[in-house]
């Protein structure tokens, strides 16, 4: 199914300048997969040598925090909203 | 000025002082960095210096990031521009130690800033680094202190701003918020939903958020707590601090400027030992610490301390080392206990706090029952919002008397019902 990867500021330059991407995905896991085969430069930036996320970045599926979910196993329904954003803002 | 560059708390990386707040590498946090050099040498000249600086936190120019000048007199200029955050009192408060078997305690009553909260200190900072940048509009993502702040100062600026609020927070912090004149925008949707929207709309308008992208600016605005702190025990440390924790931002910035005004030498003593306090109904932080965990795991809020009801808390790991690294502890109360530690500070120091407040009286109270404060410590209880914000809490909470205007109603219904219920 398709789902919409939304990139902050900070990673459309390792996106070929895009602040949306569409792909192909039915988990968070997949997804992210996906971007990364689009832009290899995300792979690195996004996640530790392990494969996890990096500590500073939250991902929210549908407007929610996927460590509410299933993490990457989170499951996406077509035409839904990934959004990538960095962890340390607020308060 | 002495700050010099940002720089990533993660791995290190500089940036220059730009509006910006994460780490292109690594997304980890930028704080400001500082070459404190020039002003280390001659402590009785630089306290000199502080102690001749305006009565509110410009005198703290010096370490602060603030737009280039020389400091001291940028101090004086600053002062004459915007709200005069700062300089609030340090009150000794020997009853409400009393009551809890304890020799020393003070009490910061940051509730005596401009707005009415410690977010005075953080958006003075911001703002001033704002202009600097050439920003028109002040924006923010609020539980309420911050909102009232951003809108006040933006008006006293002559900035325009926006403020966003989870859509039901308490009526007092809304009408204190409006009244400036800001865009107020009420999100369906707890606090961290509103950051959320607030960090993507960073990304697509070009607005001074103060706690998104000018965030390592306004963050250091919290130091001049443990400054003033410092200054008024003269110029020494308290050996334990108790400062309530939303994000967790204030409670390491207080612990960073006990540690950089040690080693500039400009106070005696030890970094205090840092006590963090939650409500039971959103500490993501007090619960990492007591499974022993260096990350938190996000929270939804439920509680009356609503100025604290950060589910996601960015500083969290760091609150966490902190408290750690002083010997401290991350605690949590629950509502009644927010409750009574309001009324336990207002009946022995006549200090009405909301109930942020509340949630730091609290605390104190639960770590002097359970034995973690020796009896000889000087204890600072950090309070950072007035009562006046969440009257909901305390309403119902005692009895009052009504009467006519006669002799006989006074003695018959107010002193006959006292003497009876003695």
């Amino acid at each position: 199914m398709s789902v919409t990867v939304k990139l902050p500021t900070q990673l459309r330059a390792s996106a070929g300048g895009e602040g949306a991407v569409t792909v192909e995905a039915s988990t968070v896991r997949e997804a992210l997969e996906a971007l990364y085969d689009a832009y290899p430069e995300l792979r690195e930036r996004l996640s530790d040598d392990d494969g996890s996320l990096r500590r500073f970045i939250n991902v929210y599926v549908g407007g929610d925090d996927i460590r509410f979910g299933e993490l990457l196993e989170t499951p996406l329904t077509d035409g839904q909203e990934l959004q990538i954003l960095p962890a340390v803002a607020g308060g | 000025m002495s700050a010099t560059n940002l720089k990533c708390r993660e791995c290190g990386s500089e940036y220059d002082l730009e509006p910006i707040f994460v780490c292109e590498r690594c997304f980890g946090p930028l704080e400001v960095a500082y070459d404190n050099s020039a002003l280390a040498g001659d402590i009785a000249e630089l306290r000199r210096r502080i102690q001749g600086g305006p009565q509110n936190l410009w005198r703290y120019s010096d370490f602060l990031p603030l737009p280039a000048g020389p400091p001291g007199p940028s101090g004086r200029n600053s002062s004459r521009v915007g709200l005069a955050a700062g300089c609030t009192p340090l009150i000794r408060a020997d009853r409400l130690a009393e009551r809890l078997g304890l020799s020393e305690v003070w009490v910061k009553n940051d509730a005596a800033n401009p707005t009415h909260s410690f977010k005075d200190r953080v958006v003075s900072i911001a703002a001033a680094r704002a202009r600097d940048f050439g920003f028109e509009v002040l924006a923010c993502a609020s539980t309420g202190n911050l909102a009232n702040s951003v809108a006040a100062n933006a008006a006293a600026l002559g900035m325009e701003s926006y403020v966003f609020i989870p859509a039901d927070l308490e009526e007092q912090k809304i009408l204190a918020t409006g009244v400036y004149g800001t865009n107020l925008v009420k999100v369906r949707g707890n606090y961290d939903d509103v950051n959320r929207l607030c960090l993507e709309l960073s990304g697509e308008r070009n607005w001074a958020f103060v706690n998104v992208n000018l965030r390592p600016y306004y963050a250091e605005g919290s130091k001049t707590l443990a400054y003033e702190i410092g200054e008024q025990l003269g110029w020494r440390t308290p050996d334990r601090i108790i400062s309530p924790i939303a994000s967790g931002s204030l409670f390491t910035k207080i612990g960073k400027g006990f540690a950089d005004w040690l080693e500039l030498g400009l106070l005696e003593g030890n970094l205090p030992t840092m006590n963090g306090a939650q409500a039971a109904g959103c500490s993501p932080v007090a619960t990492a610490w007591s499974q022993g965990r260096d990350v938190c795991q996000p929270v939804k809020p439920n509680t009356i301390a609503k100025s604290l009801a950060i589910g996601n808390p960015a500083d969290g790991p760091y609150a966490l080392e902190l408290a750690k690294n002083s010997g401290g502890s991350i605690d949590s109360v629950t509502d009644d206990e927010i409750r009574a530690g309001i009324r336990l500070l207002a009946e022995t120091a006549g200090v009405f706090t909301e109930t942020a407040g509340g949630v730091t009286i609290a605390t104190l109270a639960k770590l002097a029952e359970r034995g973690d404060i020796c009896r000889d410590e000087s204890v600072v209880a950090v309070i950072t919002g007035d009562g006046l914000k969440t009257l909901d809490a305390v309403r119902g909470s005692f009895e009052s008397f009504e009467i006519d205007p006669t002799f006989d109603e006074f003695t018959s219904k107010v002193e006959a019902n006292l003497v009876s219920a003695q």
